[in-house]
């Protein structure tokens, strides 16, 4: 499917370089000298190098990297927090790499707002206060702020605590005060530094689906920094890794689970919890025969299996409707009594799953028993393809054999 | 031994032509310090002295008990105070010295916000700016270890003698923490608000009013406090050029070898300090 979304912030072969004879250096990275020679002749350190990508309107764009990756610098470069030495920043239709130092401000006031990873919350404010911020630098009156700040707090779930001080607050909560702060601007896009890194992982989470929950509201273009590709695949819709300034590769969670670009890219792959990215969707086997009630009787059913080699079948009726399965040998029975239907045949205490499942949610299903997965569309119950029990397992597998047991064991004593 | 620079000369070369060449500036200065000091005692001396005892009083137990004022909580917290600032000062009323005490106190007062006047903008700058700091610093340094008595030659060189030579190396010898105390609060300010601050689109002149100078205010009140102690020091120094108040008892008592006279004026020095001290204090802690 083609995006035809309309592009927000395009980044043209953006780069930094910290130091004190930086063009030197920028000279000579063009010329195409390692980073590390750079280093050495000139003293410079280049923390981003020559990034391209384009972010589309709506978009939860996640820029993910260990530290020292340049991930922070380049955010920062986005607003011109840091001057990038080299590059053009566009947003929609201006270069910010080029505005004035009052366009600038103009910029940084309405229409990016910034999440901190230390929230940067005043403390010798209120929480309205601080969450009115934003507004008041860009000089709004009292009332009219205090409002919209209120309902920014709303929005994170803090309504009620406007009159508290930050350090009267958990580290979550503190940091929904930073995002009601950005959300009060009402700016089109927000720019997030590790804004959940420093939140213990429960905490982590929550804020995760609060974000999510407020971005299928209000449909923000989100550049959203992180360290954790866990984290990345669940909040952005397209993830750029960075290594030492470069961008290595921007995808889908799945284009880069799937087929990492790099070496360095598939070792940071291999650490995630793939048990929770890899769909139902991902793994379901589509093109599979199908025995319809009451079309098809045990004879047909059974002509259908041996040609298709296997000894089960899905069963649906005339509405296409999933029903559940017939065995080979039930169905060799049935013909044996000349029955006509299958129906004496059909087994429909079966496990089905959505196609957004996780390995992880599917993996207790197959316990105890041999049936197959029947993957069926939610309004309508249609088949729409199976995962056998094999694959399932080899999915789950890749992280040990001990793994499956226990998860198996978990499965028992449900 | 034989003088192989005379360094000093040439201060005093320096000296002289600034007095002959602003004589009129420094004219200016005396006669503003001058009126201003004396308005101040008039003033202070014709409220009747119950009134100002209590004033003082209500106002140390208001430093200390804060928005529990009118609670027991705040009762706890600032009647001990109160009860010193009353006994203290009646006691100074009781030895005779209330007039050289307001005098004292007078000179405190306005060579403390003649210091704050140009040592808060000194910290700002210096905090902003590393050139800046790199010029005040040395200078501050020189400020606080140059004899406070050295101060006084020019300054009567300038003034002749009186109040106003007295305030003028007051406010030399007590500038110095004012300055430090604000560039360093505003330097302590964490990186991460200021950059907060940029983000939403904050000026410079923003930061500094909305972020740095609220979030420095603690140190620069300690600051402040340092300030006012400094100069009640040098005060008494300064009644050596002239300079009215208890301070010049204390003179007094040094060359008639006068002890008993030493003694209370001393005492009611004491009393003054700790009076301006814990009620600064207990304003900075809030």
């Amino acid at each position: 499917m083609e995006d035809q979304r309309k592009i927000k912030i395009k980044v043209e072969d953006l780069t930094l370089i910290f130091g004190k004879h930086n063009h030197e250096a920028l000279s000579l990275l063009e010329k195409g000298v390692s980073k590390d020679e750079i280093l050495k002749k000139t003293k410079c350190t280049v923390g981003v190098n020559k990034v391209n990508f384009e972010i589309k309107e709506g978009e939860v764009f996640v820029i993910m990297g260990l530290s020292g990756s340049g991930k922070s610098t380049l955010i920062r470069c986005l607003n011109r927090l840091i001057e990038p030495t080299a590059g053009k920043v566009f947003f929609k239709d201006h270069n910010i790499t080029n505005e004035t130092n009052k366009e600038l401000l103009e910029t940084r006031r309405t229409e990016m707002s910034m999440v901190f990873q230390k929230f940067g919350l005043l403390p010798h404010r209120t929480i309205l206060e601080n969450a009115a911020f934003g507004l008041e630098i860009r000089g709004e009156e009292k009332q009219e702020r205090e409002e919209k700040a209120l309902q920014a707090l709303e929005t994170v779930g803090l309504k009620g605590y406007e009159h508290q001080y930050p350090s009267e607050m958990s580290g979550g909560m503190q940091q929904r005060v930073g995002l009601a702060r950005a959300l009060a601007c009402d700016s089109e896009v927000l720019l997030m530094d590790e804004a959940f890194s420093a939140l213990d992982p429960l905490i982590k989470s929550d804020m995760q689906d609060e974000l999510l929950a407020i971005q299928s509201k209000l449909h923000k273009t989100i550049v959203f920094i992180t360290h954790d590709l866990d984290e990345a695949i669940k909040v952005g819709d397209r993830i750029a890794i960075m290594k030492e300034g470069i961008v290595e590769q921007i995808g889908t969670a799945e284009d880069i689970l799937t087929s990492p670009a790099t070496e360095y890219i598939e070792a940071f792959v291999n650490k995630v919890d793939r048990k929770t990215i890899i769909t139902a969707e991902t793994l379901m086997f589509k093109n599979i025969s199908l025995v319809q009630m009451p079309k098809d009787g045990p004879k047909g059913s059974i002509r259908k299996m041996r040609s298709a080699g296997v000894d089960v079948l899905p069963v649906e009726d005339e509405n296409r409707k999933f029903l559940g399965y017939v065995w080979l040998q039930d169905l060799l029975e049935l013909e044996k009594e000349k029955e006509m239907s299958v129906e004496k045949a059909l087994k429909t205490n079966v496990p089905s799953v959505y196609k957004s499942y996780s390995v992880e949610d599917m993996l207790p299903l197959i316990i105890g028993n041999k049936n197959p997965l029947a993957v069926i569309e939610e309004e309508t119950g249609k088949l729409l393809g199976l995962i056998s029990q094999t694959s399932l397992i080899i999915e789950a597998t890749r992280f040990g054999k001990k793994e499956i047991s226990e998860l198996k064991e978990r499965a028992n004593e449900m | 031994m034989e003088k192989l620079i005379d360094l000093g000369k040439y201060i005093e070369y320096g000296i002289k032509i600034l007095e002959e060449n602003f004589s009129g500036l420094w004219g200016a200065i005396d006669e503003i310090i001058s009126w201003t000091v004396n308005n101040m005692n008039e003033a202070l001396l014709s409220i009747p002295f119950y009134i100002t005892i209590a004033l003082v009083a209500l106002g140390a137990y208001y430093a200390y008990a804060g928005k529990n004022a009118f609670k027991m909580q705040g009762l706890k917290k600032g009647a001990g105070m109160a009860v010193f600032v009353i006994f203290g000062l009646l006691l100074i009323y009781a030895m005779g010295y209330w007039k050289e005490a307001i005098q004292t106190t007078t000179l405190v007062i306005v060579s403390t916000v003649i210091s704050l006047f140009f040592g808060i903008p000194m910290g700002i700058v210096a905090a902003r700016s590393k050139t800046a700091d790199v010029i005040i610093r040395p200078i501050l340094d020189l400020m606080q270890t140059m004899p406070a008595f050295v101060y006084l030659i020019p300054a009567i060189f300038f003034f002749s003698v009186g109040n106003t030579p007295g305030v003028v190396a007051t406010v030399i010898f007590s500038l110095p923490p004012s300055v430090r105390l604000t560039s360093l609060g505003i330097r302590s300010v964490a990186e991460d608000v200021i950059e907060a601050g940029r983000a939403f689109g904050a000026t410079e002149k923003q930061i500094l009013f909305k972020i740095q100078l609220p979030l420095a205010k603690p140190t620069i009140l300690a600051g402040i406090n340092q300030v006012i102690l400094l100069a009640l020091s040098m005060v008494v120094i300064a009644s050596m050029v002239g300079a009215k108040g208890l301070g010049s008892i204390v003179y007094q008592g040094i060359q008639q070898n006068d002890i008993a006279k030493g003694f209370e004026s001393g005492l009611g020095i004491v009393i003054l300090a700790i009076i301006l001290d814990r009620i600064t204090q207990a304003i900075t802690k809030k």
